[in-house]
């Protein structure tokens, strides 16, 4: 069977600086796929790729079995709009909530393509249920919520698309080891009860892979090594160089 | 008090004239909010709007003295404007601006002081120096209340601008497109990421606010006479208008509109300044505010939580 998220030989420029060069890689449906890497190592450049918002100088991108990102000039990449139609959704890094847009709101712009408002409804009931503090606060500014709850905004947000992918861009950053636990647990639920495919880029190397079942290590713009999480929590290189052991 | 009824006067007159500018500053204010850029062919869209508006009424109204189908002759003479104005405002964008989305800043701007000359000068070909008048389609006698008049006029002027502004406000907070367009004013890649078609949202953005500066234009021609430079020193004020309520921001557009048709109203005889001069007034204020408040009076001043 072939993989939900097919990344093939892809390499970006910015100008002269090569972000990222001849990145292979896999996400299979139902995986948690943990992508860790340095700060600057190009870790969201391959988000971003994914997502159109970058254009590839080489390789293709194909998920669900059909070309979504291409370097051939004759064939046409999907449109950043039009990915969350196929099932894709980013949780960008730093959250990007819309700030002046009330919590509600910001659901509403994730479920922008969903033209049933009762279905619209009924998903953002789900959300509060799954994210109580977002509930509660649905009517505040999104400016208002403290980072934790800023970021569970922005996943409920990429939830109400309901996306067979979400890409998650360092869910954890900046924020307090018990917040980023909540949020992790929050991403295993969502994995296994809501059988949505993950693949998340984290610094935070430790949490990743703990929560993933696969994982690839990014150094300059190169994947180095690829395996099971439980392999590379096990891998000398691994332990020396991002789990500081 | 003869004095205080003389004021009140100038209130209502300046509240008129600023429901004007009110409707023409959100269409600069609406298009900055999402291209950061401000549109200076926005003026000339007003002149466009006033001659539609024209052409369409007198051409409607034929030798009929009818005041019903007066009336209703120019109300759909508005309705024309708008739409026409409308598609200039997306024509416009797509063949002078959104080409240049990723040069310089500066491009845009001459591509839109190119587009607002194109758009004066050949409106001064097609229909000549000469003004025109816009009749009113009705008996434009004030109306004494108290010792203040209102005309006829002004009544229809802030009817028709409040109107529209309810009708926008609505569409901006409520409706699913309005949303949307206020998520791309805030962050345009993170809305492409939710489904949202950006450039559906910018073009559908230049068509409202052109089709509120051709109502803006009618409605200022009763006082001040269609001509190929009218939207000149009209769309510069209304973007003094934005400025000062905040540019980008839709309610302080508004507020800047009708801020600036009052201080134009009453400051003139309050400073004892001739009113050949009154124009001075709105670049006075533009120039304080840029000096106590440069974000304008509901701007925001806040920087991004990250």
């Amino acid at each position: 069977m072939a993989a939900m998220l097919e990344i093939n030989g892809i390499t970006v420029r910015y100008g002269a600086i090569e972000a990222l060069h001849n990145v292979s890689m896999s996400v299979d449906e139902g995986d948690v796929v943990a992508l860790i890497g340095a700060n600057g190592a190009g870790k969201s450049t391959l988000l971003k790729a994914i997502v159109n918002q970058v254009s590839l100088q080489e390789g293709s991108i194909s998920f669900k079995g059909e070309v979504v990102s291409t370097a051939e000039k004759h064939k046409k990449s999907v449109p950043t709009h039009l990915l969350s139609q196929r099932g894709i959704a980013l949780v960008p890094e730093g959250r990007h909530v819309f700030a002046d847009m009330t919590v509600e709101e910001n659901l509403d712009m994730g479920a922008f393509l969903v033209k049933d408002p009762v279905a619209v409804a009924k998903k953002k009931e789900e959300m509060y249920d799954f994210f109580p503090i977002l509930g509660a606060r649905r009517k505040q500014k999104t400016r208002s919520l403290s980072g934790g709850e800023q970021q569970m905004m922005a996943i409920a947000r990429a939830l109400m698309s309901s996306p067979h992918l979400i890409l998650l861009d360092e869910p954890g950053l900046g924020l307090a080891p018990l917040v980023v636990q909540d949020i992790f647990n929050k991403i295993h639920l969502i994995n296994q009860q809501d059988k949505v495919t993950v693949f998340l880029v984290e610094q935070n190397a430790r949490m990743a892979l703990k929560a993933s079942n696969k994982g690839y290590c990014l150094e300059n713009g190169n994947i180095v090594l690829a395996d099971s999480s439980d392999a590379l929590l096990r891998n000398d290189k691994v332990r020396a160089a991002y789990l500081g052991e | 008090m003869t004095t205080l009824i003389q004021y009140l006067q100038y209130l209502v007159n300046g509240i008129t004239l600023g429901s004007i500018y009110a409707l023409i500053a959100l269409g600069y204010t609406m298009v900055y909010g999402i291209l950061k850029f401000i549109n200076f062919a926005h003026g000339d869209i007003l002149m466009v709007g006033a001659y539609t508006g024209l052409l369409t009424y007198t051409a409607l109204l034929g030798e009929s003295t009818n005041p019903v189908w007066m009336l209703t002759a120019f109300f759909i003479a508005m309705l024309v404007s708008m739409a026409f104005c409308a598609a200039l405002g997306m024509f416009i964008e797509r063949v002078a601006y959104k080409p240049l989305r990723n040069a310089s800043r500066l491009a845009p701007l001459l591509s839109a002081i190119g587009v607002s000359f194109i758009l004066s000068n050949g409106a001064a070909w097609i229909f000549g120096a000469q003004s025109r008048r816009f009749p009113y389609p009705f008996d434009n006698t004030p109306i004494v209340i108290a010792g203040l008049s209102i005309t006829p006029h002004q009544i229809l002027t802030v009817t028709v601008s409040v109107i529209m502004m309810v009708v926008l406000t609505l569409f901006v907070n409520k409706s699913r497109m309005g949303k949307a367009m206020r998520a791309t004013s805030i962050d345009q890649a993170t809305s492409e990421l939710m489904g949202i078609d950006v450039n559906k949202i910018i073009s559908m953005t230049f068509a409202i606010g052109s089709a509120l500066a051709a109502v803006g234009g009618i409605l200022s021609s009763f006082d001040f006479r269609v001509y190929a430079s009218m939207g000149t020193m009209t769309g510069l004020k209304a973007f003094v208008a934005a400025v000062i309520g905040g540019i980008g921001n839709i309610q302080g557009a508004m507020l800047g509109g009708l801020i600036l048709g009052v201080l134009e109203s009453i400051g003139a005889p309050l400073l004892g300044i001739p009113s050949a001069l009154r124009d001075t007034i709105a670049f006075a204020a533009l120039i304080i505010i840029l000096l106590v408040k440069p974000d304008g009076i509901l701007g925001k001043n806040e920087r991004e939580k990250v």
